[in-house]
């Protein structure tokens, strides 16, 4: 029984992790090489379900969704950028924060505006619907399966963009010094639209493919926001593995911490305290981790920058 | 010239402020929205010793508000309601925890100390949650409010106007002296160039991490104050987007003196006020207006007459 939980709440935190990866990525890469802080990416994500969720419903599938909703979450990232972001790219970090939580502030009420305060719900493509037998007695749903392969299959197409292509290493090289890839002739304003809209386009996907597990309502894309920062500074800025790992890392210390802590506890302490304690334990494991790792590697896991 | 024109913004807000019952600002829903924004406003101050002061951007500061309100309800539920005693109970909690969790902090900088301070202030918000015995996620209401010498007086929304409003033109008065002293200008000297002050023989940990402590203080205080106007605390009041909304006051009014802060605090309490009362769906204009205000105000709201003059002078 308890290893089967066991199972079930680590495949959960692994499928948590590669959607935070998602949206972690397309940060880490606008954080290294535009060393820019864009608080408005959790929206991007808020967006793609809102897109998806939306698009799926009015062309009847999921799939006809999904693929209307990527381009579409592109189109969103780069009107952003050329309203607001590229008027920052030059400007403290301080301001960056300010600007980019009034994107979030917009973006949040403009969806309630639009869609209504109440959560959507959308229905899971029939093709992934119904659950797999893993172990005799132990049922996981299949679409979560799914989005655990297809984030893993995007981690792995990311890895051999940044790192096998040209474009991927331009952007590595941007990473560890911006204004050098600028003096050697590359156009480096195009470079940072492109990662900022592929880094959208990333985050929308997450969106899409969390909204049918997930109730989409304003306002969630907040939540994963931070996470997603805690993992960029725990794989260290820029660095897409670091991202990939500490995603994985955050994703299951999130899932199981806030499962099995409650339970665990029950085994020193009465019932209810230790539901209480477990709770909240649960919830702060994450930053607990952040705090220890940063204490001991100022830098995160697998710092991009050189020097 | 200079001297008189940093003292008058000031003044002329703190005047403001004392005149504001007199001058149609009297009804009870108006107090308590000027409450709120003079005890965000003190709050804001501490803030922005650590970010204007000590080059320390903090997106954790709700925590340490959030545990001087939780200081006053920890004495509440145990019957003890003497501001003699909750006072210095809510700032010495909020200066112990700012001391603690800022040992750990202040050896990273930059986004790392944002990042950090946001983990401890999240802890902070989860323990709030947790603590059923004071209402978990519901919050708690207060029996009452602060009692002075066994007398209700705080009831009063007049007397504690005036309350808030002495205890924030006296945490002013405490940040420009601090600034002023050799202390702030060592914390200066750290923020503006850490290599050339550690080469004249400063070591800028312990000054940062006194000044991340009498921050605290100052927050715990704001906290007990909120707890007071009101009368409920909740883990909302620690919530990341709090501590968020306090660094964007600072910003806002300009990182240039602390007026900037509680000019900012006013400005951003009252603007949301007055789009609420213009459509529910005010944020669709304020966050516009963050927007602009960032892209066209350099110097936040304190740098704008000097931004205008530069403008007419050409």
């Amino acid at each position: 029984m308890t290893t089967q939980l066991l199972l079930v709440q680590t495949l959960n935190g692994l499928q948590f992790g590669v959607l935070l990866f998602l949206v972690a990525a397309g940060l880490t890469l606008v954080f290294g090489v535009m060393d820019f802080i864009n608080l408005a990416h959790g929206v991007q994500y808020m967006l793609g379900a809102y897109l998806g969720a939306t698009l799926a419903a009015a062309t009847g599938s999921f799939w006809a969704g999904l693929a209307l909703a990527l381009p579409a979450a592109l189109g969103c990232g780069l009107l952003l950028e050329w309203l607001v972001f590229r008027h920052l790219y030059a400007r403290d970090h301080l301001s960056q924060v300010l600007a980019t939580f009034g994107v979030i502030l917009f973006l949040n009420e403009a969806v309630r505006v639009l869609w209504g305060s109440a959560p959507l719900q959308t229905p899971t493509p029939e093709a992934l619907a119904g659950g797999i037998t893993l172990m005799p007695g132990l049922q996981y749903p299949v679409y979560r399966l799914a989005i655990l392969g297809a984030g893993l299959g995007t981690a792995a197409l990311l890895w051999l963009l940044v790192e096998r292509t040209r474009a991927g290493a331009l952007v590595r090289a941007g990473a560890s010094n911006a204004p050098m890839v600028a003096a050697l002739g590359v156009d480096i304003h195009r470079l940072f639209m492109l990662v900022f809209g592929f880094g959208a386009m990333l985050a929308g996907f997450a969106g899409v493919m969390a909204a049918p597990i997930l109730s989409v309502e304003p306002g969630m894309g907040d939540t994963v926001l931070i996470l997603a920062f805690v993992v960029i500074v725990i794989g260290g800025i820029g660095s897409v593995r670091g991202a990939f790992l500490a995603a994985l890392l955050v994703g299951v210390i999130e899932t199981l911490g806030r499962s099995l802590l409650p339970d665990l506890l029950r085994l020193v302490l009465a019932p209810s305290p230790a539901r209480q304690a477990g709770a909240a334990l649960g919830s702060m494991l994450v930053y607990m981790a952040m705090a220890l790792i940063l204490a001991v590697r100022p830098r995160g896991l697998f710092p991009a920058r050189a020097g | 010239m200079e001297r008189l024109r940093a003292a008058a913004l000031p003044l002329l807000i703190l005047g403001l402020l004392a005149a504001a019952p007199f001058i149609g600002f009297g009804a009870g829903h108006e107090l308590t929205l000027l409450a709120r924004a003079m005890i965000l406003g003190m709050a804001a101050l501490g803030l922005w010793l650590l970010v204007g002061g000590a080059g320390l951007v903090s997106l954790g500061h709700a925590a340490l508000l959030g545990v001087g309100a939780y200081a006053v309800v920890v004495m509440d539920a145990a019957g003890i309601t003497e501001a003699a005693i909750v006072a210095p109970s809510a700032i010495g909690a909020a200066a112990l925890f700012a001391l603690l969790t800022g040992a750990v902090a202040i050896r990273t900088t930059g986004v790392h100390f944002i990042m950090i301070t946001l983990a401890f202030g999240q802890m902070g918000f989860f323990t709030a949650a947790s603590l059923a015995v004071y209402g978990g996620d519901d919050g708690y209401t207060l029996y009452g409010r602060t009692t002075l010498g066994g007398a209700r007086w705080l009831e009063d929304r007049l007397a504690f106007h005036y309350l808030c409003l002495g205890l924030l033109a006296a945490t002013l008065l405490a940040c420009r002296a601090l600034l002023a002293s050799r202390f702030g200008r060592v914390l200066r000297a750290t923020r503006e160039n850490p290599l050339r002050a550690a080469a004249v023989g400063f070591n800028p940990y312990p000054y940062r991490l006194v000044a991340y402590t009498i921050a605290g203080g100052i927050a715990g205080l704001a906290g007990a104050l909120l707890a007071n106007a009101t009368e409920f605390v909740a883990p909302s009041f620690l919530a990341w987007q709090r501590s968020g909304d306090l660094l964007f006051m600072v910003i806002l009014g300009g990182l240039g003196s602390p007026q900037g802060a509680l000019l900012g605090a006013l400005a951003m309490v009252l603007v949301e006020e007055w789009l609420s009362h213009l459509t529910e769906h005010w944020r669709l204009v304020f966050g516009p207006l963050l927007i602009l205000a960032v892209l066209f105000l350099r110097g936040g709201l304190e740098g704008l007459p000097a931004q205008l003059r530069r403008r007419r002078d050409g």
